[in-house]
């Protein structure tokens, strides 16, 4: 190692699953585990922080309804605002993803992602609910402008003793670590940060600075309705 | 620095009791609350604008011009009037009135208000909201201003010669604040006219006001207003008060959780910790107030909730005897003595005059003859400068 060497990828893994191992969170770990091997033979060391949201729903559920957001959430948005790459794991139940899971990310900041590589994953009692990561998932984090890579991560029973998963696994963490390596995030946040719509506050903050130079503030300075 | 109570209008079943107040109590207890601040020295009485149920201020101006007949020093105000709902012209002639009846005890706050259904029963649209707020408040201003308006905007029909009346008292007009949780715009509109800024701060992390109420301060100094620390900043809290904090807790549980908006959600303790609420002992309260100057800088006004959620008329009073007895007195002298001295007084009436006038006399307008037509011609003032000529449209 050198004094350029690259700093750690800063890796968040949002599980939505209940109990403790899930199977949800198993299936997160997996493709955390191989993330951090295949980044290590590229030279690169991994950080990562894990968000079990079963520990934080009330506080999700609290901020739905209040929008008050709980010291442990900030902290919990705060890590995701930060991260290089974000693994994202849910049981599927009635056909669509834990609501835990998606409450979450209907209190984020809708800036907050923005070109973030993302590895999403579901976990399901039935091979019928294959299609929910791409059906409904993906929809949420094209909303929120994230980059969900090529390859969906679903295991129902039957996955847990196939090689498939594995090597499913394996195409995923090569798509992820490659997409993090060419520091996609950082790029657009550099280039082309300003030419996505921000509101005050959507992005906790770090969205932009106040806009000086446009229609409304000549008006809120005395100037007329464009 | 002035310390006040602002109410939201809400008529809300006491959770404890059981009992929905009528309207006509609601609103009987609300002249009663503010003629309480005024006898325990309270500054400030604000009142906000709605119009629908559970609400019952829809008309603030005629509410507080009967609770300034009533008071004696007693400053009224708005906890929002609607700048986009309202008409302007409206506005300016209804708070000019106000501020005459009152002899200048009064300014009002403007807000833009959330209720989307509001806004097309007054034929506005809520997606045009914040261009419409920006226009209604430059037109306002022109209009307590100058004796005679020629005006053309987007959002409302044009103007053409149109004097607003009556002039504001002594021609100074009635002090202006802008209240915002989150929009630069109005941040910037505030400083760019020098007016106030206000945070409701009840709801959100601080750091979004934090950083709205910096913005506006560096614009008040960019517009050439007076520096940083001169800007005007008012701010929300809320407030329940005991003579111990175990009390304090006890009674006021029941109406917290089952308070509209943050109720059934965060518990209290939470919620004491993340926001500005302070439920507990006099000594309590008037620590926690002490340490908002410390986020947000030296301010001006500071207005605490204290009559929502369902409380009753005897507990608000009680709770107004703690907050101008106990609590109040004890901020002034602390707030005193730990603010910075270039912090300039909140805006009165008396100061504005004396901004304005020095030792002169006021000018007090006096409008020229009917002409017949009840209009008084190309001049509507007897002292109105020539330049001032109303030019009235072909009919």
């Amino acid at each position: 190692m050198n004094s350029t060497a690259p700093d750690p990828f800063k890796l968040v893994i949002v599980s939505a699953g209940t109990s403790d191992p899930s199977s949800t969170r198993l299936l997160a770990d997996r493709i955390s585990d191989r993330t951090c091997e295949l980044a290590a033979c590229h030279g690169q060391t991994v950080t990562s922080t894990v968000l079990e949201l079963r520990e934080i729903a009330a506080d999700i559920a609290s901020a739905l309804v209040s929008q008050l957001t709980s010291p442990r959430l900030r902290a919990a948005i705060a890590a995701l605002g930060e991260a290089d790459g974000i693994i994202a794991s849910t049981p599927v139940y009635k056909a669509g993803p834990s609501g835990l899971f998606t409450s979450f990310f209907d209190i984020l900041d809708d800036d907050l992602i923005i070109a973030r590589p993302v590895v999403l994953a579901a976990t399901a009692g039935t091979a019928r609910h294959g299609l929910v990561i791409d059906d409904q998932m993906r929809s949420m984090f094209a909303y929120l402008r994230a980059l969900v890579i090529p390859t969906s991560l679903f295991a129902a029973p039957e996955d847990w003793g196939d090689p498939g998963l594995n090597k499913r696994i394996d195409r995923a963490a090569v798509e992820f670590v490659l997409l993090m390596e060419s520091g996609f995030a950082r790029k657009i946040r550099d280039a082309s940060w300003e030419s996505y719509q921000h509101e005050y506050g959507s992005a906790g903050g770090t969205e932009t600075d106040i806009e000086l130079d446009t229609d409304l503030m000549r008006l809120a300075a005395g100037g007329g309705a464009g | 620095m002035q310390f006040g109570i602002f109410s939201v209008s809400d008529i809300t079943r006491d959770p404890v009791s059981g009992e929905t107040p009528t309207e006509a109590a609601r609103i009987d207890a609300i002249v009663r609350i503010a003629q309480k601040a005024d006898e325990v020295g309270l500054d400030v009485f604000a009142i906000g604008e709605h119009h629908n149920p559970p609400f019952f201020s829809s008309s603030p101006t005629t509410l507080l011009a009967f609770i300034s007949a009533t008071t004696k020093k007693l400053i009224v105000s708005t906890a929002t009037t609607l700048i986009t709902t309202n008409d302007p012209v409206r506005i300016a002639e209804e708070y000019a009135m106000l501020q005459h009846l009152s002899k200048g005890r009064m300014d009002l706050m403007l807000g833009r208000g959330n209720t989307a259904p509001v806004y097309p029963w007054f034929g506005q649209d809520i997606r045009q909201s914040l261009p419409l707020a920006l226009e209604h408040y430059n037109l306002l201003h022109r209009l307590w201003r100058e004796d005679v308006v020629d005006w053309e905007g987007k959002y409302r029909t044009p103007l053409q010669g149109f004097t607003s009346v009556p002039r504001p008292l002594d021609d100074v007009p009635p002090f202006v604040w802008h209240g915002s949780i989150r929009t630069p715009e109005i941040a910037e509109q505030a400083a760019y006219y020098g007016d106030g800024f206000f945070a409701n701060n009840i709801f959100w992390p601080k750091e979004h006001y934090v950083r709205l109420i910096r913005f506006y301060r560096q614009r008040y100094a960019y517009y050439g207003h007076g520096t940083e620390k001169q800007a005007i900043v008012g701010l929300g809290g809320q407030a329940y008060i005991a003579r111990n904090s175990q009390d304090a807790i006890r009674e006021f549980r029941p109406y917290f959780d089952d308070a509209p908006v943050y109720g059934h959600g965060p518990t209290m303790e939470d919620f004491m910790e993340m926001t500005p609420l302070s439920v507990g002992s006099p000594q309590e309260v008037i620590d926690k107030t002490l340490t908002f100057r410390e986020n947000f800088g030296d301010y001006q006004r500071q207005l605490f909730l204290m009559d929502h959620a369902g409380l009753p008329l005897p507990t608000v009073l009680d709770q107004l005897e703690l907050l101008g007895g106990e609590v109040v007195p004890v901020l002034r002298k602390e707030t005193e003595a730990r603010q910075d001295p270039e912090t300039p007084a909140a805006p009165t009436h008396a100061s504005l005059v004396k901004a304005k006038y020095g030792d002169q006399a006021p000018r007090q307008p006096r409008p020229n003859a009917n002409r017949g037509d009840n209009v008084t011609g190309g001049s509507p003032y007897q002292d109105s400068s020539a330049e001032t000529q109303a030019d009235y449209p072909d009919l």
